[in-house]
């Protein structure tokens, strides 16, 4: 194989606004590998990448392709030099098929015949064993489909270097093996590919050559081959982490929400939700394990009164009174004045848990703005806020920075911060590690340890399954809307769960009877 | 080699940080903002008409305030601009596009020229006032509230249905005046014995007295009310909303009326306390130039006073040198664009900078 370097990043500079991106990265791929960037968030991986890819422009620096310097302006520049990227949000339109969408864009000012492109589509995908139906649309496909078009679009334009921003991230294991094995035979074709990521054994089992980012810096690449996880992780970071998660044994646990039958229907008419079972417990982590879009968003929002259901019910356990109450299609207001503690860090942190344009203590207000006579009060929330600032580390100017200028991690923390400032008997945070570096989400998993510990009943949707398996006292698997198994999360396997997430529902229907 | 040359874009395009900004880089932007317009619109009118600038702006200020009875006009002008900006600034806050002020307002001010033709020799004076009052304000609120309740319940597009709604409203007038001015000239006679009182001799001062307290109430009701938080927490983000428990419906209907009563409010000082009858064209674009004050001012109460007074002066001085040089009204027309143009264009420039490329290494 030829090791000739293909791409070759010299000083690369990146600012916005105040904030450094990238400080002088030299980065370079070889023809016919995989090379894996790693970093934290922030530590300007994506950034750099789309200097390469012609989204961005660097502001000082020097891209070499083939040994000669390129300027690369626009996405169109980077298809010049055959750079294709896959963005981590895919950029697909819903109601074409898969050909029309690889079609779109290329050759604009000829006609082209589909049949044409369909055939060279069909070419690319034996050549890489890839499993694609061309014409099927793209609202009908999964996430691992969708992914597999927008790497084809890249190879139809003919590119020779791929990036990959967080491919794995929506995937399951199993996919992601799948997705593996077609890398790595685009690699024996002379490919070079990129591939961003912060999963470590991902890292590992996929990638020639390791380039470590710290805080938009590059400071090293070195051979797969040669080096481990720790050194990884201390390259990354900057210095030693335990990253350990401490699990205690759950204690006093009582039966604190009991889910039965939960059906929901969505505006289609699919169930979205099918006969969902299951016991959450007081001084436990109940995990939820699934592909993204299994049904863990509705789940949610179902208990916290936010979706209608069709059938079933759900009953909540009082730990003062052992009175039961039926939360099922209560209102969030109804469901409160129940006395019913329970919190929710919703998925979508800037669209459902906080108002990204206001400040740390109005969006502390929003659990509490209905107390008192016609205006608000901000004296407390404003107290809260500082108390939250100050115990949970959040790094903002003020009380009075509006939540999207921080970075992902700390909105979080103001997220969870509030959220278990109401003193909650259930807790239910869904992907709250999501975007996080590694030091908040270790921050984040501490807290629902000691959330746990003070016999909250947490509920925890997760994607990352190790930290499933190490954090959760029993892990429920769903898959298209239905229960496909419940395991302790001790003794967990992480094929077993891969499984569950992908069984087919009739095998799942006998599962879910037999287990009952 | 050919492709040795390379091609370096000369700048981009970068946000600029909110938090890093320096308090003084607003101000200079926008200074260089109204300089440049001041530039430009001199350098046209000297080669479209061919007078000196500088008398042209002069010229601009004395018809604004050249007289007391130039700055008594200003004052109404401003407000009854502000009257219509604070009331389509709740809805624009919850984003809820409502381009139904023009129709709002000229309904309010139908409902008000309707009970001051109708009963205005029937009912004694102080209760006539008071029925124009509740008169006005219910057909601003009845205006707005429809196209409220269909979006709240059927989230059918708010813009397109404030719109139509204005058209309805101005056939409506067409067709009252059609039916009752008796002369058949379509143009009905000032009724002002009916209209709102005089207060301390001068004829606007009761408008502007009404429409500073709005401005303190709006502002109030807006910045420390939970129904002022409720509209921007459902403007900001409508699942965050859901998710709280704020019912989105109701807080939809609620503010529309609001917005609708103080449109219906408009009315009643346009008809009621300035005019004293009512044409098709009674409220004149106003609903939508109170857009873009309410915009501009990033619907903050406070600030629409200084929006709204930059869109008054520019429009009356405009006027005056029309008049004053003897210039097609185009011309006049063209300089208020210019200078609107550069003062909102100027937002761009807050918001992200100009970067101009680096160049490390020389050009071998």
């Amino acid at each position: 194989m030829a090791n000739n370097i293909k791409l070759e990043c010299r000083g690369i500079t990146k600012t916005f606004g105040s904030v450094v991106a990238n400080k002088d990265c030299d980065l370079d791929v070889r023809e016919g590998e995989i090379l894996a960037i790693l970093g934290e968030n922030g530590s300007g991986k994506t950034t750099l990448m789309n200097m390469v890819a012609g989204i961005y422009f660097p502001d000082a620096g020097q891209i070499l392709i083939d040994g000669k310097e390129v300027s690369i302006a626009s996405p169109k520049d980077a298809f010049k030099y055959k750079i294709g990227m896959i963005h981590q949000h895919f950029k697909l339109v819903n109601v074409f098929s898969a050909v029309e969408n690889i079609a779109l864009g290329t050759d604009e000012n000829k006609r082209y015949k589909l049949s044409a492109v369909t055939k060279k589509v069909i070419e690319i995908t034996q050549r890489y064993g890839f499993m694609i139906d061309p014409d099927k649309k793209v609202h009908d496909m999964s996430v691992s489909e969708k992914q597999t078009v927008e790497i084809i679009k890249v190879l139809y334009r003919g590119a020779d270097i791929l990036i990959l921003d967080e491919p794995t991230a929506v995937l399951t294991p199993q996919e992601t093996e799948k997705l593996f094995a077609v890398l790595r035979r685009m690699r024996e074709d002379g490919k070079s590919i990129i591939i961003i990521t912060h999963k470590m054994h991902e890292v590992l089992s996929i990638s020639d050559r390791v380039a470590v980012l710290r805080k938009g810096e590059h400071v090293a690449t070195v051979n797969t081959a040669e080096t481990n996880e720790a050194e990884l992780t201390e390259m990354m970071m900057g210095e030693k982490v335990d990253l350990n998660i401490n699990r205690s044994e759950p204690q006093n646990t009582a039966d604190r929400l009991i889910v039965k039958g939960v059906t929901s229907v969505n505006d289609e008419g699919r169930k979205v939700l099918d006969d969902i079972t299951f016991t959450a417990k007081a001084g436990e982590i109940l995990g939820i394990a699934g592909i993204a879009g299994s049904g863990q968003r509705e789940l949610l929002e179902s208990i916290a009164g936010l979706h209608k259901l069709s059938a079933g019910e759900i009953t909540y356990v009082d730990p003062k009174t052992g009175n039961d109450e039926n939360l099922r299609n209560k209102t969030p207001i109804q469901i409160r004045d129940l006395g019913v503690r329970l919190s929710f860090v919703p998925e979508d942190r800037l669209g459902m848990g906080l108002v990204g344009n206001m400040d740390i203590i109005d969006n502390m207000m929003l659990r509490s703005y209905k107390k008192g006579f016609a205006f608000v009060q901000r004296k407390g929330p404003k107290d809260l806020a500082e108390r939250i600032i100050r115990d949970l580390h959040v790094a903002t100017p003020s009380a009075t920075t509006p939540v999207r200028q921080l970075s992902g991690g700390n909105v979080q923390k103001v997220l969870v911060g509030r959220e278990i400032a109401a003193a909650p008997s259930v807790l239910m945070a869904a992907y709250p590690v999501r975007g996080l570096d590694v030091n908040a989400s270790y921050t984040i998993y501490n807290l629902l340890n000691e959330q746990k510990e003070r016999g909250v009943a947490v509920i925890f949707v997760g994607e990352d399954l190790d930290v499933l398996m190490d954090l959760c006292d029993r892990i429920l698997v769903i898959n298209s809307g239905k229960v496909t198994g419940i395991v302790d999360g001790r003794t967990a396997k992480k094929d077993e769960l891969g499984m569950l997430m992908v069984k087919s529902t009739s095998i799942a229907e006998n599962k879910t009877e037999g287990e009952n | 080699m050919a492709e040795a040359k390379i091609k370096t874009p000369l700048f981009h395009i970068a946000k600029r940080d909110p938090a890093s900004m320096k308090w003084y880089t607003g101000v200079i932007v926008r200074a260089v903002a109204v300089v440049a317009a001041l530039i430009v619109s001199g350098v046209l009118i000297m080669l479209l008409a061919n007078i000196n600038p500088l008398e042209v702006y002069s010229s601009m200020f004395d018809g604004v305030f050249g007289t007391e009875r130039r700055i008594w006009n200003t004052l109404q002008d401003l407000a009854i601009l502000l009257c219509i900006s604070l009331a389509v600034t709740p809805a624009f806050k919850m984003r809820f596009w409502n381009c139904g002020a023009e129709g709002q307002v000229l309904i309010g001010g139908l409902a008000t020229i309707s009970v001051m033709f109708f009963l205005g020799d029937v009912l004694p004076y102080p209760v006539l006032i008071l029925v124009m009052i509740v008169a006005s304000i219910a057909a601003g609120v009845i205006w707005a509230v429809i196209p409220a309740i269909f979006k709240a319940i059927w989230n059918t597009n708010e813009t397109l249905f404030t719109l139509m709604m204005n058209y309805v409203a101005i056939q409506i007038v067409a067709w009252f005046l059609k039916m009752f001015v008796k002369s058949g000239s379509g143009v009905l006679g000032a009724m002002p014995e009916y209209g709102l009182p005089v207060v301390g001799g001068k004829q606007f001062l009761l408008n502007i007295i009404i429409v500073a307290v709005l401005t303190a109430v709006s502002f109030i009701y807006l910045k420390y009310s939970k129904q002022g938080y409720e509209i921007s927490v459902v403007g900001e983000s409508e699942n965050t909303a859901k998710y709280i428990g704020i019912g989105v419906k109701k807080v939809i209907i609620r503010t529309l009326i609001v917005s609708g009563a103080i449109c219906g409010i408009a009315g009643l000082l346009i008809v009621g306390g300035t005019n004293h009858t009512i044409s098709t064209t009674a409220v004149a674009g106003r609903g939508f130039t109170a857009i873009m004050v309410s915009w501009l001012a990033k619907f903050n109460p406070l600030t629409m006073v200084l929006t709204t007074f930059i869109v008054v002066f520019l429009d009356r001085g405009a006027q005056q040198i029309s008049t004053a040089f003897g210039i097609p009204s185009s011309i006049s027309d063209i300089i208020t664009g210019i200078m609107l143009l550069f003062i909102i264009g100027c937002e761009f420039f807050l918001r992200y900078k100009i970067v101009f490329t680096k160049h490390a290494k020389e050009v071998a």
